[in-house]
């Protein structure tokens, strides 16, 4: 019995043996089969390739697609010669109205032929907008765009506050359209652009604005790709009303941590509706959170009668919504999920991009801020509300370089592009720009990269490589050479005043492609033979407007990249010219100069100081003696507005804590300061030179007060402390001065 | 096979007397158990072996074999296709799924010949050779799948390329009895001649439901953005013909209009800036005394004179691409491939791959009531930018235009980057052409940031044994006022490092980190140690620094986050003697690599040193126990196209770079080595990325005749 016993039991493992041999065969059948089709792998040696799937046929198709018809355009009858271009443009104007508008069918051109101007409508009397509208309007007031002429503006905005178009709310407007049709300009919405963060109401929240906007752009928070008319109306983020009107706060991010994955993984708090639109992914996001790195809160509290529709899960979710801080969640964690709300758009989705908290967004069919023009896959993940599960393994799988990569992006749109509401609609008032002006628009990667579509003017060249930005991400430097321009003040009398010495000096450097001298002084400039003798082209120009910021004039006649910008009593040698243009061009877009000066905070005064004593930061140049690149002549002509600029003109001072303050701005970095040789300028003032403006007693007072002006248009403070000074190498070193290249630098 | 080893196991009752027989019938079971072995290998491996055969068998057919499919007259017409629809609409992303190659698969319908119920095809051409080379492209790609219930994207094999040769209520009635149809959802059409006499429709006319539509000739009213995919009109006769090619440059012909049949009225604008501008402009036509055939396609002609199509491209700078009837023309292709820059006039033209190709690097657009000034707005660019733009047209020609397998794979990329943003192809890697790619630098660290002072910085001190210098260093060191933390990297596993008691006592924590292996790289190793984002890299001999100076090191690094910034710099040379490179340590003017014997840097840079490091660079260096503060150079210079910095003036050091070789210091072997990893790392690299520059950074004031209690870094440079 025994012996049976194990007989038995020896064949039943036999047999089981079996069996999972087979089972295991279908396994790893199976097995095979996933790999090969995931990795598209041709099978190992031995195995002959796979064949062509789609047949190869023993009499392959001859004929191609492109029938001889179709090369002549559809034959002989030549079909669509009978309607004339401009008949079937007039057509398509008639076809593509209203919800169909493209530019091409709705905008009329012919109106921003003159440039591009924005008139408002003045606002009616007793009337007072949002405070949101109020700072949008503000923002289009104090832009270069600005026009108080109808007749010369090629957009008009309306003065009629358009932002909240939902029929519960408070700032709701009525008799919008009545109101609108009796505007003389009207001409059913053309060219008008209209603003709006909210529109529609609860229960359907449809995109319904409650009047017809007819050709009209529009402006638009939280737009539906359904509604949304490509390249004719503006994606606009939305914001609230607390949002700055200019300057903005800075994003969080302030060093780059690595790695750089945070507390938390994934995080989300807000509201969760229970019924009607936009409630499923809220009411599902508890699915995936798991209370250790994926930290999704909702409250169902919100509204009077929530209470009404509680489910079963309210009470336990209420109780862990207050356990966290959203703040602490925003800083501490990779990402941020940016879920619908009732509209498509949330608040949420900038504060995350400001947090630097990468935004992971479910919102389908939202058409993202400024679509147009930004590419969100560098800042945000784009996820489907249909695949909320999957949310946990795509964020997971995002590799260490790509979060890095995306949250500094998140820093940099912010800034750019949603820090104020100036930004805001300055960035959508030139995304109309760019596409009246087609051939002379951003690229994408002027949207997309430092310093970002605000800065980058495209009036200024549409050779990106001109520019100072893009150097290396299009693999390419900066010239070799400088223009030296000289701003000449004094009439010519001897052969010694500093000018000619400064001629001589700069005209032997060997990257002096050319000197310019700008002739601002009232008697007409001396001929050409009064001037020294070099080898270099040497011009001059007599400024038009002989005016300080007439000296940062985008004159046709610069051409080289860098501009070494100098008073006419500098004092400088072939030495010291020659390092300063080395280092700048390691440092193309940032302004490189030798005396410095400084900024702080006069708390007493509760105001910016200025200070010229030696210290041991400073944070601007003076442009008295600088290189920098020419595109800053012309940002600093067209894009700073004519209330600075004529107030440089009538103190005839601080131009260089303007330009100082543009290029940090644009740089968000402090200037350079290399070494020179005999203190400039301070020696100028010891002897008391009649003509120096520098020994004027208010000069100094109007600086102060000319940075105070200047940090309040720019809405913030963007001058920046630097503590060093770039030397030669073997700057005062011990050892042999032979061996030195800069040797005059050290020369007393 | 279980019956048989039933039958087996009732062995014991055959054989019950039998008690010294265990062997027996072991040796029984053993049989029967490999027999069914070996007979399951068989049923697994044997009908394989014979369906692929039959494939391949199959695979060599002819066309006229596929199946023939009547179309009954009262099959079901799709719906016209939704204007609305949008990939989270009309798309049925659960079939795609999440896999870890974010890959969709694609499924192909075997061919089939429609006709209608009087048995005539639904189609004049039937597969053309543009379609068929598609579908064969797409059958060889990674995306292809031959299992229908896997695959997320549907092609019909039912060419649609040419709306002309098409009967389209028929063509709609086949797509709609495709078995997966499914009101059109997932499936793709490719279509590259849409609409037809006398109103020409942007996109194909064929009723097709949900479906994707990938159409030349889109206008910004049917192009559904997001849904559709833009693609080029493919030039058949064009991609025969071989035009090598040519050094962007100005060309004898500032601009060329090629196209045979422009409406009268713009030929009379072009033909009026002919006359305005000269010998620049090159308007050409079709030949009159030519036949038609070939020969047309090939010829062009102007006042009797003869020219070569499409050589004749490759002589202007600008090349007209006027609308005709349609919007998407098949010139575009040509002018591309002859790396002459497209000045497109086609209102509302959408154009093709616009969702990732940057057309503004590679064309003019300008509105076709502009043409009177096209002469005038092409003047204004810039030399080097049309330079710039033939390379960019011609490569995005190589690249998305020359083949129907580029437009296929181009499409499906498209398509796949919808469905897996996450993983979705870059504007660089889209737009950048070879050239770019390789000389362009996109800084990991790229946003200007000033850290903040206050987390400081990490020292990290490596060390063998020499204890008494390494101690001292340390005190000196913990006089830094940033200093967080002190690490000691013990490299010596022969012998343990002092007791706790003996170390100097300093106000930040100190830890000694025990090493298994005594390698260089181990002093850039990622240890979660480290807290702060700046670390100091430093020698266990490098005494003289003093505190002053170690301190506005931290503040430069600050000012320089993404660099590295070190104290003794050193050069490297080109050898024209030798032709290689040359390592300089001696009073040069330049500077091009700093010693890490020294220095601050990101803590980003210990991963990519300890992960990324390219080629055998990590394993040589450990190996030959020298050159890591080289390869350390190499790869941020290399990752930010940026030059390290050197900080403050030269001091007397105790030859930093040879702590491994202790003593060889002056020894012309050591420097010939340093000059081979050169060698070796820029070979590694394919380029030589470092950076020479002739600055190095002092405090403000340095020098400066000011009282020295008042400078914030009075001791600098002190020997």
């Amino acid at each position: 019995m025994q012996a049976k016993k194990r007989y038995l039991l020896v064949s039943v493992g036999a047999c089981s043996l079996l069996l999972a041999y087979l089972c295991g065969l279908q396994i790893g059948e199976f097995h095979n089969q996933n790999h090969a089709e995931l990795y598209g792998v041709s099978q190992d040696a031995g195995v002959p390739p796979r064949p062509p799937r789609w047949p190869e046929w023993v009499d392959p198709p001859p004929q191609t697609y492109l029938g001889e018809a179709e090369q002549e355009e559809d034959g002989p009858l030549l079909l669509h010669q009978h309607t004339s271009p401009r008949e079937r443009r007039e057509i398509q104007k008639n076809i593509y109205k209203s919800r169909r508008c493209r530019m091409e069918t709705c905008f009329d051109f012919q109106r921003c032929e003159r440039g591009f101007k924005i008139y408002v409508y003045p606002s009616q009397k007793g009337e007072v907008p949002s405070e949101s509208y109020q700072k949008i309007l503000a923002a289009i007031e104090e832009s270069r765009f600005y026009t108080t002429d109808p007749n010369e503006a090629c957009l008009f905005v309306l003065s009629i506050d358009t932002l909240d178009r939902d029929q519960l709310s408070a700032q709701y407007v009525h008799n919008i359209r009545a109101r609108i049709q009796s505007l003389p300009l009207w001409y059913e919405g053309r060219n008008h652009l209209i603003f709006n963060l909210y529109s529609g109401t609860w229960p359907d929240y449809t995109e319904e604005l409650g009047f017809d906007i007819g050709q009209a752009m529009l402006a638009k928070a939280s737009t539906d790709m359904d509604n949304f008319r490509p390249r004719f109306d503006v994606s606009i983020p939305l914001f609230s009303k607390d949002h700055p009107q200019k300057g903005g706060s800075k994003g969080y991010l302030n060093l780059n941590n690595v790695p750089p994955l945070r507390k938390y993984l994934l995080v989300f708090k807000g509201k969760r509706y229970l019924t009607g639109i936009g409630s499923e992914t809220r009411n599902a996001l508890y699915h995936i959170h798991n209370g250790d790195d994926i930290i999704l809160l909702t409250t169902c509290k919100h509204g009077k009668d929530w209470e009404k529709h509680k489910d079963a899960r309210c009470d336990r979710d209420n109780e862990e919504y207050t356990k966290f801080d959203y703040q602490e969640l925003l800083h501490n964690s990779s990402f941020c999920l940016v879920p619908r709300g009732r509209r498509l758009g949330s608040f949420r989705f900038l504060e995350a991009l400001q947090a630097a908290c990468i935004p992971v967004l479910l919102s389908n069919g939202w058409e993202l801020p400024f679509s147009e023009v930004i590419d969100w896959s560098k800042a945000a993940i784009i996820g489907d509300e249909r695949l909320l599960l999957q949310v946990p393994s795509i964020t997971r799988s995002v590799g260490s370089d790509r979060i890095l990569a995306l949250r500094q992006q998140t820093q940099f749109l912010w800034d750019a592009y949603f820090s104020s509401v100036t930004k805001i609609v300055l960035t959508t008032l030139e995304i109309i720009h760019d596409r009246i002006q087609t051939h002379m628009s951003r690229s994408r990667l002027m949207w997309n990269s430092l310093p970002g579509g605000l800065y980058a003017l495209p009036e200024f060249s549409s050779d990106l490589t001109l520019f100072p930005f893009y150097y290396s991400a299009l693999g390419k430097s900066p010239s070799q050479e400088f223009t030296a321009v000289i701003q000449a003040v004094t009439p010519l009398q001897s052969q010694q005043q500093p000018i000619f010495k400064l001629i001589h000096a700069v005209a032997k450097s060997k990257f002096c492609a050319q000197i310019l001298v700008l002739w601002n002084c009232e008697k007409p400039p001396p001929p050409r033979n009064k001037w020294p003798s070099i080898t270099t082209p040497f011009s001059i120009i007599e400024g038009k407007r002989k005016t300080m910021s007439g000296r940062f004039f985008p004159h046709q006649a610069i051409i080289t990249d860098a501009v070494l910008s100098l008073d006419e009593d500098s004092v400088l040698s072939t030495n010291e010219v020659d390092f300063a243009f080395i280092v700048w061009q390691s440092f193309p877009d940032r302004i490189v100069g030798y005396p410095a000066r400084s900024h702080y905070w006069d708390s007493g005064k509760g105001r910016w100081g200025y200070t010229s004593k030696w210290t041991n930061e400073y944070s601007m140049v003076l442009t008295g003696a600088a290189f920098y690149h020419r595109y800053y002549h012309h940002l600093y002509t067209y894009y700073l507005p004519t209330s600075l600029l004529s107030m440089v003109d009538q103190l005839a001072n601080c131009e260089d804590i303007l330009m100082n303050f543009l290029i940090s701005a644009v740089t968000k970095l402090p200037p350079i300061k290399v070494t020179q040789k005999k203190q400039y300028k301070e020696t100028m003032m010891q002897q008391g030179s009649k003509a120096s403006r520098w020994a004027d007693p208010d000069h100094f007072a109007q600086r102060q007060s000319c940075m105070n002006s200047f940090t309040s248009w720019f809405g913030f403070m963007p001058l920046l402390h630097s503590q060093l000074r770039l030397d030669p190498v073997l700057f005062k070193d011990q050892v042999s001065i032979l061996r030195k290249k800069y040797r005059d630098i050290e020369r007393l | 096979m279980c019956a048989a080893v039933k039958y087996g196991s009732r062995g014991p009752a055959l054989i019950p007397r039998m008690k010294t027989k265990h062997r027996i019938y072991y040796i029984t079971l053993f049989s029967v158990v490999l027999l069914g072995l070996i007979a399951t290998g068989m049923f697994q491996f044997w009908p394989h072996s014979i369906e692929s055969s039959a494939e391949w068998s199959l695979d060599r057919r002819s066309v006229h074999d596929a199946p023939l499919v009547r179309i009954p007259m009262s099959s079901p017409i799709p719906e016209r296709g939704d204007l609305s629809c949008r990939m989270h609409t009309c798309f049925d992303v659960y079939r795609c799924g999440y896999n870890p190659k974010n890959k969709i698969k694609v499924y192909i319908y075997p061919l089939q010949r429609f006709v209608d119920e009087v048995g005539v095809p639904i189609s004049s051409t039937g597969l053309s050779r543009e379609y068929n080379d598609l579908l064969s492209a797409i059958s060889d790609s990674d995306f292809y799948t031959d299992d229908v219930s896997r695959a997320c994207l549907f092609i019909p094999s039912i060419d649609v390329l040419n709306q002309n040769s098409l009967r389209i209520r028929e063509n709609a009635q086949a797509l709609a009895m495709l078995p997966r149809w499914d009101k059109g959802m997932n499936h793709l059409l490719f279509n590259m001649l849409p609409g037809g006499p006398p109103d020409y429709n942007t996109a194909l006319d064929v009723p097709r439901d949900r479906a994707l539509l990938a159409g030349g000739g889109f206008s910004t009213w049917t192009y559904r953005q997001g849904y559709d995919v833009s693609i080029p009109v493919y030039s058949p006769f064009s991609a025969e013909v071989d035009l090598p090619e040519r050094q962007p440059g100005p060309r004898r012909y500032f601009i060329l209009s090629s196209q045979t049949v422009i409406h009268r009225e713009y030929r009379v604008e072009l033909e009026r800036l002919k006359e305005e501008n000269g010998e620049a402009l090159l308007l050409l036509d079709k030949c009159s005394n030519l036949s038609q055939g070939l020969a047309s396609v090939r010829k062009r002609c102007y006042k009797g004179q003869v020219y070569d199509y499409p050589q004749i491209l490759q002589e202007s700078s600008f090349c007209v691409v006027l609308r005709g009837a349609r919007l998407g023309q098949a010139t575009l292709s040509d002018v591309l491939q002859a790396g002459c820059v497209p000045v497109i006039m086609a209102d509302s033209y959408i154009l093709p791959f616009s969702e990732v190709l940057d057309w503004k690097r590679a064309s003019v657009v300008i509105p076709e009531e502009k043409l009177p000034e096209m002469y005038t707005i092409l003047k204004s660019i810039p030399h080097r930018q049309v330079e710039e733009m033939q390379r960019q047209a011609r490569w995005f020609w190589e690249a998305y235009f020359s083949s129907m397998n580029a437009i296929g794979m181009t499409t499906l990329q498209i398509i796949n980057d919808r469905i897996y943003p996450y993983a979705a192809r870059t504007y660089e890697e889209w737009n950048n052409p070879p050239v770019v790619k390789w000389t362009s630098v996109n800084s990991p660290l790229f946003l200007p940031l000033i850290p903040p002072r206050s987390p400081g910085f990490t020292a990290v001190v490596l060390t063998y044994d020499r204890i008494e210098s390494l101690f001292r260093v340390i005190t000196e060191i913990s006089k830094v006022p940033s200093l967080a933390k002190l690490l000691v990297v013990w490299n010596n596993q022969n012998k343990s490092p002092p007791e706790e008691s003996l170390w100097p006592k300093v106000a930040v924590p100190l830890k000694v980190l025990r090493t298994k292996e005594n390698k260089l790289s181990n002093r850039f190793f990622p240890f979660d140690e480290i807290e702060t984002e700046a670390v100091l890299a430093i020698d266990d001999d490098i005494i003289m620094l003093t505190s002053d100076e170690l301190q506005f090191g931290y503040e430069v690094w600050r000012e320089f986050p993404d660099r590295l910034v070190g104290y003794p710099g050193r050069l490297h040379l080109w050898d024209h003697e030798m032709g290689k490179w040359k390592y300089e340590s001696e009073w040069t003017n330049e500077v091009s690599m700093v010693l890490t014997g020294a220095a601050f840097y990101h803590k980003y840079f210990n991963y990519l040193y300890t992960y990324k490091m390219p080629g055998d660079i990590k394993n040589w260096v450990d190996a030959h126990m020298n050159c890591e503060d080289i390869a350390m150079n190499f790869l941020v210079a290399n990752i930010t196209g940026k030059a390290p910095i050197k900080v403050t003036p030269r001091k007397k050091f105790k030859c930093p770079e040879c702590t491994a070789i202790d003593g060889l210091s002056l020894d012309q072997t050591h420097m010939v080595e340093r000059s081979e990893c050169i060698n070796k790392f820029a070979s590694v690299f394919a380029t030589m990325p470092l950076k020479v520059v002739e600055h190095r950074a002092d405090p403000v004031l340095y020098k400066d005749d000011f009282p020295e209690k008042l400078k914030s870094f009075p001791n600098i440079g002190s020997l």
